[in-house]
């Protein structure tokens, strides 16, 4: 009797209130791609986080006697032609990249959202100052615009940094301005003029978070990318200068010895390469998740 | 005596055409065109019409959400198309609006909790608890659960979507509500539910309705007094029993004719209209209607006929009903 009574008994599931965001880590999980990703992203910050922890050498001491040694169990990834240890390199290095990749893209963000919003919210005047501003950086190609930037401030990583992230702020800054075009004729921005609410609540409210999806997506992508020309301007000797172990700088210090000594060009290269790859299969599969009609 | 809450007088909505590199204004759509009439306190207003004919561009000029290019809103004796945008804000608590999408017109992030709370705090409204209350108060009102009110738009159904929207409008005890097509969006089954709590609400809330329609059955079972639009212009404005048993205008009597008859054995007139509807861009010369109107006489060509009184609370622009020209 009892046992029929609990056959008959049904499982009533609790309903599940889910946010968008708990639903979104949901599907994001299920792909595989962004989730190798992530966690190459995952392993590049453990290395920079824990760099004094794992190596035993200093990134800065050279060691002429022991230059270019291969690979090996003292040097894992072998020595450079100053003889410092490019293990311990590509850790510190790790430090550098992911830090100009995400403070500029910050940057690029603050400011390309701020007239974004702007440009699109209050229209007329203010959208094509904005939006010719706009245009006239994104006439110079990015990498050559970061370099004129540089060469006027000074070679270093911080101007560096800085030409990156004024590159990059027209592309959040039309992408927001899109978003918020269209999202300015949605019924529920009417509605809430028509309760009364200000402009400043409006869009912090109701037009900001709606933007953010494209944001993220973007800003992800925008890391790598952010990266390479990083690599590129050290690899220019316009970015980080020696003895900080840049990825890019290791690239051109070393170039002159990929014939006799690969290793201190291939572990640099590598490392640029997965980061920038984590970073855009990330990207990519963020998009799928958070803004499903970009997919094609 | 009733009296009046609203009143609008020759309210003119143009939206440019622009055109060239150069923005060159080349026209205006004509959206709304002279619509004058009055609300009196307490009771439902239909505006009724077909797609494109101005009843909600009309409807969103009355609440500013447009800005008219022309005529008065005058709101409780105050034109509001004069008022700063701070005094507009405020006074925006007395009227408000329901939206024909309850899929877009709830923010698809915030929590209902929030959107209905939003309105009570962008107003000044109480403490954080007296707001909670009032929330959790007006949920019920509308037939919800105070046990929804963590959820997302996206959990809902379309009606009880509209539910909400109908709570977020009410949240600020206004006098008078816009309902844009409230229930066109909705399942026929639903319908019914949601005109029924709009009913409801009127009582309980002394509410006059300005009630935007496509739908005559809907219309008759609402309102007390319609108005028909028709390319931006009101040809025909009655009591609901006027308007349903003698239509003046020939463009009322063709819609009328159209509303299906549930009964196969009456009398079935299909007044079927020839040609489409004009571009509000470029609208006739003469009467808006002429160009589709069985009717139609040369005098009706060149001039366009005023909306006139043709009996106690029925009134018709219409040249077959007019006194002759002088």
């Amino acid at each position: 009797m009892a046992q029929t009574a609990a056959k008959v008994q049904t499982v009533i599931q609790p309903p599940v209130f889910t946010n968008p965001w708990s639903e979104g880590w949901r599907s994001f999980r299920s792909n595989k791609m962004a989730m190798a990703g992530l966690f190459m992203i995952l392993l590049f910050i453990g290395a920079a986080i824990a760099a004094p922890y794992i190596t035993t050498f200093d990134y800065k001491e050279q060691d002429l006697m022991g230059r270019l040694q291969a690979p090996g169990a003292e040097h894992w990834f072998g020595t450079d032609d100053l003889g410092r240890d490019i293990f311990t390199r590509i850790m510190y290095g790790a430090r550098i990249s992911l830090w100009v990749g995400f403070s500029s893209v910050m940057g690029s963000i603050l400011i390309g959202t701020l007239l974004g919003i702007a440009a699109g919210y209050y229209g007329r005047w203010v959208d094509m100052l904005i939006s010719r501003g706009f245009d006239i950086l994104l006439a110079f190609p990015g990498i050559l615009l970061a370099i004129a930037i540089v060469a006027a401030l000074g070679p270093s990583l911080q101007n560096a940094l800085l030409a990156i992230a004024v590159v990059n702020v027209p592309v959040f800054g039309r992408l927001v301005r899109a978003k918020v075009l269209s999202l300015k004729n949605e019924e529920y921005v009417t509605a809430a003029r028509a309760l009364g609410m200000r402009n400043g609540r409006i869009i912090m409210h109701h037009i900001l978070p709606n933007c953010l999806g494209p944001v993220i997506v973007q800003g992800t992508l925008s890391i790598a990318t952010a990266i390479i020309e990083a690599a590129a301007l050290g690899f220019l000797g316009l970015g980080a200068q020696p003895p900080e172990p840049e990825w890019g700088k290791m690239l051109s210090d070393s170039r002159q010895f990929i014939a006799t000594a690969p290793w201190t060009v291939i572990f640099p290269g590598l490392s640029i390469m997965l980061t920038v790859l984590g970073f855009n299969l990330m990207g990519d599969g963020l998009r799928d998740v958070l803004d499903p009609k970009m997919k094609n | 005596m009733q009296t009046t809450i609203l009143e609008v007088n020759e309210l003119r909505t143009y939206f440019p055409i622009r055109k060239g590199i150069l923005q060159r204004t080349a026209g205006y759509v004509k959206a709304v065109d002279g619509v004058s009439f009055r609300v009196n306190k307490g009771e439902v207003f239909g505006i009724v019409g077909e797609s494109g004919c101005g009843k909600s561009t009309t409807g969103r000029s009355i609440l500013q959400l447009i800005k008219p290019t022309g005529g008065e809103v005058i709101f409780e004796g105050q034109d509001v198309t004069r008022l700063n945008e701070e005094a507009m804000r405020r006074l925006r608590r007395d009227m408000q609006i329901v939206f024909q999408d309850p899929f877009a017109s709830l923010n698809p992030r915030h929590k209902v909790s929030k959107i209905l709370e939003e309105p009570l705090l962008v107003h000044g409204f109480g403490t954080v608890r007296e707001r909670r209350e009032k929330v959790a108060e007006l949920i019920e009102t509308v037939g919800l659960n105070a046990s929804q009110l963590e959820r997302y738009p996206h959990q809902f159904s379309g009606g009880q979507r509209q539910r909400i929207a109908i709570a977020r409008a009410l949240m600020l005890r206004p006098k008078l509500i816009i309902a844009d097509e409230p229930v066109s969006a909705l399942d026929v089954s639903i319908q019914s539910q949601i005109l029924n709590l709009m009913q409801d609400l009127q009582q309980s809330f002394q509410l006059t309705y300005v009630f935007i329609a496509h739908d005559l059955s809907v219309i008759k079972h609402f309102c007390d007094r319609v108005a028909v639009m028709y390319l931006g212009q009101i040809v025909e404005m009655a009591d609901k029993e006027s308007l349903y048993s003698e239509p003046r205008h020939p463009y009322t009597k063709a819609l009328l004719s159209a509303v299906p008859n549930p009964d196969p054995e009456g009398p079935r007139e299909r007044i079927i209209l020839e040609g489409e509807v004009p571009s509000p861009a470029n609208m006739p010369q003469g009467c808006v209607f002429h160009t589709r109107c069985p009717m139609a006489e040369e005098r009706c060509r060149h001039e366009r006929p005023v909306l006139e009184q043709t009996s106690h609370n029925h009134a018709v622009a219409c040249h077959l009903y007019a006194s002759p020209a002088v």
